[in-house]
């Protein structure tokens, strides 16, 4: 009776999900791949594909987090990609300017200079959304277009490429034996936690999100709230540049975080989130975004034709979105209907978005 | 009486949630041609129980039986097939459409693939002729004031089914609440409707809180009370005090002590001035006054301009006239966050779009406005906040008594409560309360109208507006009028002010 219960409790927990599909992903790999899961030691650098799946997974893991704060208020920012090409570009550009590439101030004031302007990119949707009152996919959709455009102008159009050696460090190095971008991740993921579970921000953008009209009847200065999490979105984003940039020590205005917006929605909502706003889970991003970057590894090292890796992607993403369905897995495993309390609207909202959003690509 | 066979039986239903009993055994049949009242507090199981029945709720004991057959319905649709029909209490059409699209939305007249444009406006204008409406068909829905918009949803229910042009596809009509934001007149078109289609054998389950209506139009009533079946009554059997002790399952001492209660009479200095505030297309300027601890209700009919004077005192909507002193001192009202900080609280008229947050839990519903004013980064210490919390949900009696339950899950009556807490927990000057007792049940309702009397005896303002002339005459200090979105009048209350003295008032806009 314990054992059924907890086992209950255990597959209704909110990550339960989610967190069961990478297991099974991962575990794919081993027919194809027997030592997928080994983890060896060498220059002092720990390898492997788990190993390689976090460090290039970091950026995606990122502009994911960041864009769960902005989805839970009920908005949605499609100029991700655009933003982590704006900061590699400048970051790029202003150390190939320099006499000495490797020199410590002139490497953290590209960086600054990378971060500054996300921050405005975040200000400007942050302006738009919330002051002018334009819709999220619009207001965004203006960086995400224009954004590649400033990016190309900034590098000339050009592919430039740095040889920095402190720079490599946060897209490409190794500190304590482990990639360092899993370290920034880390403690980008900490800080979001700690800022919206131990002060009452993530209260209010769950109030924003859940009910626009309540919360300002309620004296919740909902604009400052928006314009904070586009704000922290790009920020995210442009750490996600940086990482990028560094890790090919190049800055490419063009491809740099193409379509990385939409594998960030997808990790948002496969980690539990709602497209319509309200509850968010951080944790459950982060699987989310673990999931989609296991399902391009996977695609790669079972030999998936590269012409049909999409439509694979695809198909693997409707599966897990039907899994997360409570409806779906009443119907099919003839569970008992009472699935978990998340409405029918918020999986319905999973279910459509996610195989448009792939298929788009 | 009746035929002796029902149309519709329902014997032992079960239903549980998790760790709720929501139903326990309870009987219920329905005869053709009749109206039958539902009855019971918020929580009681009514709604449940036609969940149960419409498919919206699968069912974990007992038997439905319609028309001596079997059933068991998956879903709504399903049980609509069959003849039953439910009409809530939000009308669920489209407004921008015209109403004859709006009775065949889905079920449009068609021929290879296209719509039967004439044919479904004419078919659209005999169902609403024979039914004894006047409704132009071809006007969009919008055009029409929310009560037609109501009986536009009954025409389109009861013309359901394969038989539509007939219109007697409908076994079974369900009308959840479909008063609650009526008037009289417009609940006396319903109520003829209503007759209508009881004589045509239609059987027709009515839910309402209002119980002179019940028993001004039902012919039979079933009470439940706490999942159960409390009893099956002819209206005429009877009487609404008998009612009311079934339905609370105690004598009504708490009711009694409210009517006989005496408005204290320690009214202090202005709290609040507002002159000649307004907005154009809501509330004409007006000038008001209100003393600390003293409760002004207001009366009006429907639209008179009720909620939209208490929205100007709260900076809900900007007044484009006029200003407002608090305390002395001159607010902006530029926005909500302005009068709050002045001491303000505001309940809104309705509960779900501008007051609760259906996702969050009942903890971080009460504890939002209190947070809001902190600002984000100041959390309320855990500790704090859990003793608030618990303090409130106990003395407001909300249930279930469990923070970490969702508010959306909540009766109508708990959800009001969840709202009172929130704002109370900020400890306002003034509390402005838009129809609070509004769809939620007798018991309830006394909770509410003898918290606002202590609270006013404890030094709170309380601006008090509810539709019904007898709660805002049971608890005010001074009422003011309102009619054709102006303040008329501003009555001290008094032994010699009655119901019809303010109805007067109403009707003719002066006060002697």
């Amino acid at each position: 009776m314990t054992t059924t219960s907890r086992w209950r409790a255990l597959t209704h927990h909110q990550l339960f999900w989610p967190v069961a599909v990478l297991v099974v992903l991962l575990l794919v790999n081993i027919p194809f791949t027997p030592d997928f899961f080994s983890i060896r030691m060498s220059d002092g650098h720990l390898y492997g594909s788990l190993v390689s799946i976090v460090l290039f997974g970091s950026p995606l893991i990122l502009v994911a987090v960041g864009m769960t704060l902005v989805i839970a208020t009920g908005g949605i920012d499609l100029s991700v990609g655009a933003v982590v090409a704006i900061a590699g570009a400048l970051a790029c550009s202003y150390m190939s300017g320099q006499a000495d590439q490797n020199a410590l101030s002139g490497v953290l004031l590209a960086m600054g200079l990378a971060l500054l302007a996300a921050l405005v990119c975040g200000l400007w949707n942050g302006f738009l959304v919330a002051r002018m009152g334009i819709q999220p996919i619009i207001a965004t959709l203006i960086i995400m277009v224009a954004g590649r455009g400033v990016a190309q102008l900034i590098t000339d159009g050009q592919i430039i490429t740095v040889n920095s050696e402190p720079y490599k460090l946060i897209g490409g190095g190794y500190w304590l034996t482990l990639p360092f971008s899993i370290f920034v991740v880390a403690v980008v993921v900490a800080v979001t936690v700690a800022l919206t579970r131990r002060t009452a921000l993530g209260l209010l953008v769950e109030s924003v999100g859940g009910n626009a009209e309540a919360s300002r009847l309620v004296g919740i200065r909902s604009r400052r709230i928006k314009i904070m999490v586009y704000v922290f979105c790009a920020l995210c984003a442009g750490i996600a540049g940086l990482m990028i940039s560094s890790n090919t020590s190049a800055a490419d205005g063009n491809n740099a975080g193409l379509w990385i917006e939409l594998d960030a929605i997808l990790a948002v909502v496969i980690g539990g989130t709602s497209l319509l706003g309200g509850r968010f889970s951080i944790g459950g991003t982060v699987v989310g975004a673990l999931v989609i970057q296991t399902l391009t590894t996977t695609i790669y090292t079972i030999g998936v034709p590269t012409q049909t890796n999409l439509v694979f992607k695809a198909v693997v993403v409707i599966v897990v979105c039907l899994l997360q369905s409570p409806k779906f897995r009443a119907k099919v495993f003839g569970t008992k209907g009472r699935g978990r309390a998340t409405g029918p609207a918020e999986t319905a909202a999973v279910a459509e978005a996610a195989p448009k959003m792939e298929v788009s690509r | 009486m009746a035929e002796p066979r029902p149309v519709l039986e329902m014997t032992g239903i079960v239903k549980e949630f998790p760790g709720v009993r929501a139903l326990s055994g309870v009987d219920f049949r329905l005869f053709p041609g009749e109206i039958h009242a539902l009855l019971g507090e918020n929580g009681a199981g009514k709604s449940t129980l036609i969940k149960v029945l419409t498919g919206v709720h699968s069912l974990d004991g007992g038997t439905i039986t319609l028309d001596g057959q079997s059933v068991r319905f998956a879903s709504p649709l399903q049980a609509q097939q069959a003849g039953i029909s439910t009409v809530y209490q939000e009308v669920n059409l489209c407004p921008n459409l015209s109403v004859a699209e709006n009775i065949f939305i889905g079920r449009e007249p068609t021929r290879a693939g296209r719509i039967q444009w004439k044919q479904l406006r004419r078919k659209a204008a005999e169902l609403v002729d024979r039914l004894g409406l006047d409704i132009d068909v071809t006007a969009p829905l919008s055009s029409y004031p929310l009560a037609v918009q109501q009986l536009v949803a009954i025409v389109r229910s009861v013309g359901t089914g394969d038989s539509v042009a007939e219109g007697s596809g409908t076994k079974v009509l369900i009308l959840d609440e479909p008063t609650s934001s009526l008037d009289r007149d417009e609940v006396l078109e319903l109520f003829a409707l209503m007759r209508r289609l009881k004589e045509q054998g239609v059987a027709i389950l009515f839910v309402s809180h209002f119980l002179d209506q019940i028993y001004e139009v039902c012919d039979r009533m079933t009470v439940l009370r706490n999942g159960t079946l409390v009893g099956e009554h002819m209206v005429s059997d009877l009487d609404q005090v008998g009612l009311v002790q079934l339905m609370i399952g105690k004598a009504l001492d708490q009711l009694e002590e409210l009517h006989d209660h005496q408005l204290h009479s320690g009214v202090g200095e202005p709290l609040l001035q507002a002159d000649g505030l307004g907005r154009t297309g809501g509330i004409a300027p007006f000038d008001l006054e209100i003393k600390k601890g003293e409760v002004i209700g207001l009366a009006g009919l429907l639209g008179s301009g009720r909620t939209e004077l208490a929205r100007l005192l709260f900076g809900a909507d900007q007044p484009d006239s006029g200003k407002v002193t608090i305390g002395g001192k001159q607010v902006s009202m530029s926005a909500p966050n302005d009068a709050i900080a002045a001491g303000v609280a505001f309940c809104s008229e309705n509960r779900k779009t501008e007051g609760l947050v259906p996702d969050l839990t009942v903890r971080e519903n009460i504890i939002l406005a209190l947070q809001a004013a902190r600002g984000w980064t100041r959390p309320i210490p855990v500790s704090q906040r859990d003793e608030l919390v618990a303090k409130y949900i106990k003395a407001l009696d909300i249930r279930p008594a469990n923070p970490e339950a969702r508010v959306g899950q909540l009766s109508g009556g708990n959800q009001q409560k969840v709202l009172l807490a929130r704002w109370l927990i900020t400890q306002p000057k003034l509390l402005i309360l838009d129809e609070p007792t509004r769809g939620i049940d007798i018991g309830a309702k006394a909770e509410i109208q003898k918290l606002v009397v202590s609270l006013s005896e404890d030094g709170m303002s309380v601006l008090y507006i509810a539709a019904e002339l007898e709660e805002v005459l049971r608890l005010s200090h001074t009422i003011g009028v309102l009619r054709d979105r102006r303040l008329v009048a501003q009555i001290a209350n008094g032994p010699e002010i009655t119901t019809s003295r303010i109805l007067e008032t109403i009707a003719s806009g002066e006060h002697q």
